[in-house]
This record gives structure tokens, sequence and C-alpha cells, in this order.
């Protein structure tokens, strides 16, 4: 591989991906553009009631009505058991997991799944919705964290006995579990400290906000064979879950990712599609079924709200001597939350020889949340975030030089556990300070601030096959979905590789029936853990060349050596050979041996830890409560960025979101326990007119574990943004705004009780 | 229920179909006319992925019927590519990364377009407002709004 | 299931027979921005869907007697390019053109905004200081009415059955005069109003304010015509005691309600804030 000695030609340029063409032309086939011939609508019957038993439901006069051929509820699921078992890489309660599809006996959450219909159209399908009758007695419901843990609460599951508690209780409650993280002694720190801050906070349930709604389409043979088309993060993890469900052979199911349009971690589970193939089973025809955006803000999985506390002691030189935090999450209607992550990232990115964190996992009548972007890390370190910048201005101490005093760097022992290998939390400080931003001047109302963020980053299963075709250009096959440009970086990693022009490789994701199995799409992992499958491929490749080579010149294969996409030969000895390129082997490899391909299957490890930092400039109308974000800028370690401008993108769409969940969005709840604001009318992602441009610095320090030093992007953007902003209001107006998001009427009150 | 039968003109092409009272613009152009580039983000008019021009108005094919197309002229994001070669605004997206999952581009496309035929020099707040009804969540529209307003420059230039 | 059926009838007697024919049964399709959101999320299930579009008097602007009437139906695009609206009446074109996004902007109407008869409206706070009256056709024949008779609750107007909003005329405006609408939202667009602020003043040649007229929207069921507001306003160059008096009858006035949006103490607050700040602009227009 030459890109390892010399010039890399591929890595860090910004190719225009390979999917382009059709995404701008609107060829791009996503979850809901697919039709079969003699296809039917499917559509789900969901609770309006936050908290109810299920007495009874009535089917019959749905099935009744022409038109409607199929109509399937909980009865028509395979039975599961109420035990965790292992799914790919996850823990998956598959009991939960189905009563989260279909309700059986109880519905939890305003907008839960209770049935679901097969129509000609969908005019019948609504009309049938209608008809199914269902008699539901009304239960006591609660939506707060805080509320959910009190003794008198109404609660979800009455065999739900707190894990993580010595002795277990014999009284169930809402508390799925407790987590504790300690190290050193917080009590002993704390007593060496000349500044203690502590703070609670509260954080809304945020929605990952996808533009394109969940759809399925499934296609059941009179065989038990079932085909499926669904926009997922993981197309494997899809199969794994709907066979265990339907109760299939894993080979008996073939699942196609579309195009994806957005999942954040929102489409790493599954919602529909176990009920399109439920429908298509009974109806015996294809259906397609694709949720409305209020069905996806009603029921597919938001990310915890959640109370945090965090408490932090220093010396009067800014050295952080304890760190202490409890942390209570909603799970939503099922067990689990991203409790542990959360606890693990809070105190991360610094080195503390004291820190103790416990962690609660709630349930509430609330959809059960999923991953959303560096799952449960945003949540802890926001507050840990805004405590640190509490310090810093009762100190006197620069932001970022206190984050500098106490910066994780290789060898600290992270309070998780592990620890760490070269990390470049330090060099985003350093790039951060350096930025002409930190130093621009500020006007009235004006206000800057900072913050950072730490996320693990995760390797997994993920195989790859390359076929070379016989004019050398080459298809290279992965199982993991693209959702923001990642076909570009694998073949670019490809490209680098064999030492080929990158518009020679063209990357596809295979379906379940065509490779090896691949974890989803998520945790920053594909550019690390797939594109390592890739390049093992790639070195595969290039090994059956050379044997091809020196078949063709008959000389031992130690006499080529492969340079800049040609096989040559070793040196002098070796013999006078032109060299060969990889089309002209290719052309030949009928007749020496047979078509070159590869395939790789590997579980990655070794992922690198990323961290950034961002600043946050922010006006605040004092008569309105507005907040206008004036300029951003995050800076991040990457290890190495592979395509630079879909990696600038992550971190920009990242930061994006982060400022939504800082400022405008929430989930709202009635007094009935029904979500108030199903929409993106009021549900108030950022528009183009709220954002500024977001400037962004790519640090480089590479991960050892991956031949081109990569670490992974998309998660740590989200982190530091929450803080960020609410640091930069506090900067603007002297008030500490605790509870998220920092909307207008909030700010306005604070304002006042402050004046 | 009785269909109502529309004459209208789809990218240039004299068309027509059948639709009910009911069914919105855009059902009928992806469920009839199969043309699946204009997106069902929300159905209410707050995304804009199913941006489209009708009678030259940039708007919304979820919040108008398929009826109200009769006599009319209807632009998709089918229609913005000239035979084999992309609209510089397609180029520009590609070019600038301004698009990651995509499920937004085409209706960023089509609304840009009607922006620059009406504005040739528009500022960045500008492009901001007038993109404000099309929601992106991949890219925080930083290189949407760039690689808007470079094709604006190259196309005062050309 | 509900037989659904659509006509987009020439003239506005055509529409007046069918909508008086179909009674609460038919709704009118202008800009279709609410009223398709509604029957998609099943709020409504009307038999007869009428689109006036192809109506010419409620699709042209006009001129006439120096003032301006413009079709029930024109969109909020078509309002926003008419100079002689800009001109005269920039309060009511920016009102209108505040209404959601570009898409929302090439269909949503004045007509339509009035008629939904939401008490967040943009339109209809700036359309009542310009004192817009508007023609109402009905089956008993034509008739007008001001702005303000129209909305009567929420999603509730005084029109009668059968009968529909045909055009608004705006008056010409007297010399040194101005109008302004500024609303709030939580984003910088595409949210509905958290309040809304519209004035209309004119001043004398010294510049004292010697008329005034305020309304205000999304604090109360329906828009608030603040009488006290105006008399704040009437008499002063709009100094800061004056424009206090103004804040303090705006505030006074409102009568708001907590919910998703906005809360009563915000709402009331920010309603005193807008209206001092849309005076100031209104004052400015007024200088010219």
């Amino acid at each position: 591989m030459t890109s390892e000695n010399g010039e890399l030609k591929w890595v860090g340029k910004s190719p225009i991906r390979p999917d382009g063409a059709d995404k701008v032309t609107g060829r791009a086939k996503f979850g809901a553009d697919l039709m079969l011939p003699g296809m039917l609508v499917g559509k789900v019957l969901r609770s309006p009631h936050a908290h109810a038993k299920i007495k009874s439901i009535d089917t019959s006069k749905a099935e009744a009505l022409p038109g409607v051929k199929a109509v399937v509820t909980s009865a028509d699921m395979a039975e599961m058991q109420p035990e965790w078992v292992a799914a790919g890489e996850v823990q998956i309660n598959f009991l939960d997991l189905s009563n989260n599809i279909l309700a059986s006996g109880k519905v939890l959450y305003d907008g839960h799944a209770v049935a679901a219909v097969a129509a000609t159209n969908s005019a019948i399908a609504n009309a049938a919705l209608e008809l199914i009758e269902v008699d539901y007695e009304v239960l006591p419901h609660v939506i707060d964290v805080e509320e959910a843990m009190a003794p008198d609460a109404p609660i979800l599951h009455d065999d739900m006995f707190t894990q993580g508690v010595t002795p277990t209780p014999d009284k169930p409650s809402n508390v799925f579990k407790e987590v504790d993280i300690a190290v050193g002694d917080v009590e002993a720190g704390f007593a060496k400290a000349d500044l203690i801050v502590e703070r609670s906070f509260k954080t809304a349930a945020v929605h990952q906000g996808y533009i394109e709604p969940h759809a399925a389409v499934a296609s059941f043979s009179e065989d038990g064979q079932a085909e499926l088309w669904c926009c997922t993060q993981g197309h494997f993890t899809v199969r794994a879950y709907c066979a265990k469900l339907l109760g299939m052979d894993l080979s008996d199911l073939r699942v196609t990712a579309s195009e994806i349009g957005g999942g954040f971690g929102g489409k790493t589970t599954v919602y529909l599609e176990p009920v399109a193939l439920l429908l298509s089973r009974k109806a015996g025809r294809p259906v397609r079924a694709v949720m409305t955006r209020e069905e996806v803000f009603r029921a597919s999985g938001p990310t915890s709200g959640a109370s945090t506390w965090a408490k932090i002691g220093v010396t009067k030189d800014g050295k952080i001597v304890a760190g202490e935090a409890i942390l209570k999450y909603q799970a939503g209607a099922f067990a689990s939350s991203p409790i542990q992550p959360g606890c693990m990232c809070a105190f991360a990115p610094y080195d503390v020889e004291n820190v103790k964190v416990k962690g609660y996992d709630v349930v509430s009548n609330r959809p059960k949340v999923a991953a959303y972007r560096a799952p449960g890390a945003p949540i802890s370190e926001h507050a840990v975030e805004s405590v640190l910048d509490e310090i810093a201005k009762k100190l006197g101490i620069d932001p970022l030089e206190l984050r500098e005093k106490n910066a994780a760097k290789e060898g600290t022992n992270a309070a998780y556990g592990p620890k760490f290998g070269p990390i470049g939390f330090a060099d985003t400080l350093a790039a951060a300070k350096a930025h002409p931003h930190y130093s621009a001047p500020l006007g009235p109302n004006q206000g800057r601030g900072v913050a950072s963020g730490f996320w693990f980053n995760i390797g997994g299963e993920s195989c790859a096959t390359l076929n070379v075709g016989e004019d050398g250009t080459l298809v290279l096959a992965t199982g993991s979905p693209d959702i923001g440009g990642s076909r570009a970086s694998m073949a670019i990693m490809a490209a680098e590789t064999l030492g080929i022009d990158v518009a020679d490789v063209r990357p596809i994701v295979a379906d379940t029936a065509s490779l090896g199995y691949t974890f989803l799409t998520g945790g920053s992992r594909v550019t690390f853990a797939t594109g390592m499958a890739v390049i093992e491929a790639s070195k595969q490749v290039i090994e059956t060349l050379r044997e091809r080579a020196a078949k063709i010149w008959d000389i031992s294969i130690d006499a080529v050596i492969w340079e800049d996409g040609f096989a040559k030969p070793a040196g002098a000895n070796a013999g006078e050979f032109e060299p060969m390129s990889l089309g002209e082997i290719a052309a030949q490899a009928g007749k020496t041996g047979g078509p070159i391909s590869a395939n790789s299957s590997i579980n990655a490890e070794g992922a690198g830890p990323g961290f950034g930092t961002h600043i946050c400039d922010v006006e605040v109308d004092l008569e309105t409560g507005a907040v206008t974000v004036l300029r951003y800028t995050a800076v991040q370690d990457c290890g190495k960025a592979i395509h630079k401008a879909y990696v600038e993108g992550q971190i920009q769409g990242g930061a994006a979101q982060g400022i939504g969940w800082a400022l405008n969005e929430e989930y709202i709840y009635n007094d009935e326990g029904r979500l108030d604001n199903p929409g993106f009318l009021d549900y108030r992602i950022p528009v183009a007119s709220d954002l500024p441009m977001i400037d962004t610095v790519i640090v480089e320090v590479a991960n050892p574990n991956h031949p081109y030093g990569v670490r992974g992007v998309g998660e740590v953007p989200i982190i530091p943004p929450m803080a960020a902003v609410g640091n930069a209001i506090d900067s603007a107006i002297g008030v500490r705004m605790t509870d998220l998001p920092m909307s207008p009427p909030k700010i306005l009150a604070a304002l006042d009780n402050g004046s | 229920m009785a269909k109502i039968h529309v004459s209208t003109t789809v990218n240039g092409e004299p068309t027509e179909f059948l639709c009910e009272p009911q069914q919105t613009l855009l059902d009928v152009l992806r469920d009839e006319l199969r043309l699946t580039g204009s997106k069902e983000g929300c159905a209410t008019g707050d995304c804009g992925a199913c941006s489209v021009t009708l009678y030259g108005r940039l708007i919304c094919s979820c919040l108008a019927l398929g009826a109200e197309a009769e006599g009319h002229e209807i632009e998709t994001i089918e229609g913005m590519a000239d035979g084999d070669s992309f609209h510089p605004l397609q180029q520009k997206f590609l070019e600038h990364a301004a698009l990651q999952c995509g499920i937004c581009t085409p209706g960023f496309l089509v609304a840009a377009k009607s922006l620059l035929e009406r504005n040739s020099d528009p500022s960045e707040t500008e492009v901001r407002y007038w993109l404000a009804g099309n929601l992106c969540r991949c890219t925080g529209y930083d290189k949407i709004i760039r690689a808007v307003l470079e094709c604006a420059a190259d196309m005062r230039g050309a | 299931m509900n037989a659904l059926t659509y006509e987009s009838p020439g003239s506005v007697d055509e529409a007046v027979k069918l909508l008086a024919a179909a009674g609460s049964d038919a709704k009118i399709l202008a800009g279709g921005t609410d009223l398709l959101v509604q029957l998609r999320m099943g709020m409504i299930k009307p038999a007869l869907i009428v689109d006036v579009k192809n109506i010419s008097e409620t699709t042209v602007i006009k001129e006439e007697s120096g003032g301006y009437r413009v079709g029930s139906a024109v969109s909020g695009a078509e309002l926003g390019e008419h100079d002689g609206m800009n001109n005269t009446w920039p309060g009511v074109v920016e009102a209108l053109e505040l209404i959601g996004s570009t898409q929302i902007q090439g269909r949503a109407s004045m007509g339509g905004n009035l008629c939904n008869a939401s008490p967040a409206a943009d339109a209809v706070p700036a359309m009542i200081p310009a004192d817009a009256v508007c023609t109402i056709a009905g089956p008993d024949g034509r008739r007008e009415a001001r702005v303000e008779d129209i909305v009567t609750g929420p999603g509730q107007t005084s029109l009668k059955a059968g009968e529909m909003v045909v055009d608004f005329y705006f008056p010409p405006r007297p010399a040194r005069s101005g109008d302004a609408y500024l609303r709030f939202i939580p984003r910088t667009e595409m949210d509905i109003a958290v309040v809304g602020a519209g004035i209309s003043l004119t001043l004398d040649e010294a510049g004292v304010c010697s008329a005034a007229r305020v309304a205000l929207g999304a604090v109360a069921a329906t828009q608030l015509v603040v009488e006290d507001g105006a008399a704040a306003l009437i008499g002063s160059t709009l100094d800061d005691a004056a424009l206090e008096k103004l804040d303090a009858a705006a505030r006074a006035a409102c009568r708001p309600i907590d919910d998703k949006r906005g809360t009563i103490e915000y709402r009331t607050k920010v309603a005193g804030v807008l209206a001092r700040r849309a005076a100031k602009i209104a004052q400015q227009r007024a200088e010219g």
C-alpha cells in the first residue's frame, strides 16, 4: 500500500459522491418510493391515551370493509419471552420490542400502535382504522421523569424491579435500573477544593427530526420467504429483529436498505417493518406502510429528556479535584435509556482523580427512546460543561484555559475505566483558542460561550466485497446504509489502498442476502469499521493482483510489488517487465485463475475516542428573550478526514441539531398526556434563516488502530452546543439558564427574575 | 366517488391524469404519475420536501389538490436537468457536498431555482429566508447556502 | 367514506350558488394552506370544496378611488410584488408575507387568513388598522363589512351560510401616514405568531400624531382593537412617555392563553414591546 508511505492521493479530498447524480435529480429511491405490482397500503391504528388497559379489540367491521385485505394486532406476532438477548452487538428485550410494535394488554403512550390494516388504497385503509373498536380502560399516566420516580407514581410495568440495587426491591417501580460509576473518593476530593459549584438542569426530550418518515415495503411469499425494503440505518439489524418477531429463519428474510433520508440514530430499530411483513403475510400481497409526520413524532424514538445535577470542586488555580453527577434519564415507555453512556461520558474529557456518577433509567408514558447522535452524552456533558463555565467565570480564568488545565491526554485514566491512547482533546482546545472567532469583539447584549464534548466512537462487525470487473473497474459492496456520504468514503479508501482512480470504484450497499452481517450505521463506526473491512478487501485484491502478475510474468509472487495501481517487478533481480495496471491484469483474469474478488469479514476493534470544542456567539433581545446565534465555530479531532467535505458536513449538521436542542426543540405534552406538538410547525427544528455559517476546524490526531487514522465524526458535534449556547447566553445577559430549551419565554422570565 | 380528469403540463409534457377530489398534487405526482422525486416529509407545508412550481409559483405540492392543476404548468425536480446535463444548481450542490442524506435535496433545488429566476444576485440573508421553508436536518444549511450563492455568482458571470 | 366533490366555478354567483346549496358541508379553497392541512388531519370532512381561484374578482388587484381592491384569493407572493400596495399599505403587505415559507406565500391569501379565523392570523391585525373593508357575496346579494367585524372567535366568523369574501378594499393612505406590522415567533420563520401588533398612524405637519389605529393578534380569542393604545399616541410625537402608555395599553388589553407557543405573562409583555416597535416603524414610514 503506497499510501501509507507517500502522499495520499484521495484520502482527505472531496470527490463528488458516487450516488450524487441520483440525489440531485430525484431519481434516488427512498423508503416510500418503491412500488410493487398489487401493492396494498398499510396503516396503523394508534392509542389516543397515554396509559390505558386494552379490554378488547374488535376488528370484524374493519375486516368486512370492501378493499380491506388484512388486519393485524399483537395476537399475530410470535410469542416473546421477557429476556434480554443479543441481537448483533446490542441487547434487546424482544418482549418489549414486540409490545412496542403492536401493544399487548396495555397502551403505554399517546401514539402507541394497537392494530394495523392493509387495504387497496389509503382512503379505504383510513376508513378501516376508524372501524376498529378498541375498548380502553384509561389509567393514570406520568410524563415527567422525576414524577415517574415518585413513590406514588402510576406504575407502567408490574414486573419492573429496579436493577443495579442490592437487594433487589420487592415493589415494582418505574426505575428500570441504577448505574454507578466511581473512581477515587469524591468526598476527600471536595474537601480539597477552594471552590465548589453545583447546579441542577433539565433537558427536554428531542426528536432526531429526520425529514424522511419511516417507510417499509414488504412482500411475503406463500413458501414463507419474504423481501423487505425499508429506510434503516441497519438492514441486518432489521432482519434480526423482524425474523425473531415473526418467527422466521434469517435466511428466509431478505432486507434491502433503501436510500435513507436521515436517521441520526432514530432508524436503528424497527417500527413499521414487522407490521408490513405481518400484513403482507396475511394478505398475500405486497404491502407498503409509511408513517405520517405526526406518527413519527408520536411513536418513533426521541432521545431522553432528563433531570441532571452536577457538582465540581476546583482548587483556586483551576485544577478539578472532584466531580459528581446525578442523572435521571427518560427511557420512554420501555426500558432502557442511554443512561450508561451518559454516565460514562459525563467527566470523560477531564483528568479527574475523584469522580462519582449516579444514573437512573426511568420509564414513563412517552414513546420508547431511540438512539440519537452520541446517545446520552449531550445530556450529561451539558451539565458538566455548564458548571465548568460557571467555575471559569467565578475564578476569572479563561474557559478554554480551565479546560486545558484539566484536559485528558494520552495516558490519562478515563473516569469510566480505560486509559486513553493518543487523543486530540488538547489540540481542539488550542485550535479553538487560536481561532480568530475567539478573540473577535462583541457588541451589546452579545455573549460568547465555549464547551467541549467527548464520544467513544465504536467499531463492530462489518463485511465488504470487492469485485474486479474485466475492464478494471470495481464494484465495492458493503452492508452499511449510507446516511451521509459514506459510499464516497468507502470508494476513497479502496482507491487509495489500490492506488487507482476513485471513479473506478463503484460503491454500493448490498442487501442482507448478498453480504455477511454488518452492524448498523451508527456510533460513528462506518468510516472506521466498515472502512477497515474495505481496506482489508482491497489488500486481498492486491495480493491476488500480484499473484496474477507473477503468473503472467512467470516469476515468484514475492518478486512482484504493487505500487500506484500497478504491478511491478520488485527489483532488477526479478526481471525486466513493463508494469501492469489493474485493468490489464483484470482483462486476463479468466486465463490466470478466474475472476478477481475479495471478501473481508471483521469485527473492528480499537475505535479512537473523539473530542470537540465549540465556540458560540449569541445576541439576546432583552425585551423578547429571543436568542440569535451570530457566529459558530466547531473544532473536532477526527483522526483523519477521509472525505473532507462530508466530515465538515457531519460537524455542521451535528452542531445545528445541538443548537436546536439548546434553543427551541422539545416534546410538549398536555394534561391528558397527549403530545401537543407532533409536527414541524411546533416542534421547531432550526430553519435556514435561524443559523449562521458554521465554521469547522478539523484536527487530525491519527487513531493508531486504523490504517488511515480514522476516529469517527458524526457523534461528537452534537455534544457541545447545548452548553456552548447556554454559556454564551450567560455571558450576554448574566443569567444561567438551567432549563432546556432556552426558549424566549423562559429567557424573558429569567431576565425579569434577575433584574 | 367520481374521479376527476385533469389536463395539465408537467415538465413541459402535456399530461393527463385521473384523481380523487381529496388527492393532493403531491399524491398525484408520486402515486399516479410516478414522479417520486418530490418527497413527503410532513404533508402540512412545514418542510418543503415536496416543493414544485405551479403556474410559475413555488409551492408545497402537499398543500394543493391535484384537481387544481387543471390547465396549469407544473415543474418538478425531474424536469430540472436538461437532457443529460445538470442544471448549474444541481452541479453546484454536488461540488459543494450540499447534501448528505439527500431527501430534502429535490425541494431545495426546486426552491433555489425559483429564487435565482427572480433574483440573480441574492444576499446570504435573502437565500436563507427564501429557503427557510425547506428543512434540512443533516447539513446545518451551510453548504447549501454556499452552493446557491456560488451558483448565482457563476450564472451572473456566464 | 365521505364523497367529496371539487368544484372550480368561474364566477362569484356560481360559487355562491354552490356554497348555498351545500350549506355547512362546503368549504372554500383559496390558497389551501389551512384547508388542506385540516382535510389531511381529518379535522374537517366537507362534502364540497369550492376552489375560488378561477374567479377573476377574487384573484386580481385593482386601483380604485386612490385605494386598492385586492381579491380575497390573491397570494402573498402576488401582493408582495404589487408596487401600489407596497407603497400604500406596507404593513398589510408585510403581514401577509410573514405567513409561512416562500412556498406558503405562493398560495396563502388574505381571504383565507381572515376566514380561517385563527386568533394568531398575521394579516388580520394589519388589515384592521388599515380600515380595510371586505365585500361579502351571499345568496341575498352583496354586502360590505369592516374586517374587524368578521372574526367572532377561534374558527368562527360572522359570515352566514353560503357567504364568501370576494375582495378587500384598502382606502387611499392619508398624507403623512404609515403602517407597520410586527409579530414575535420563536424561530425566524415558519412559526405561528405568538404575538402580533399592527399599527397605522397619521402625523400632522409638526410631526404630532393626529390619528392612530392599533390592533393586536394572538393575545385573545379574536384580534383586538386597542383604542387606549391609539389614544396614547394621538397628540404625541411618539416620545418615550407616549410609547410607554401605548405599551401599557397593549398589555392591559391582552387576554391571552397559556399554550405550547407562549405563556400569558410572555404574550402580555411582548404585546407591549411589539406595539411600541411597530409604532416607531409606522412613524418612520409616515415621515417618509
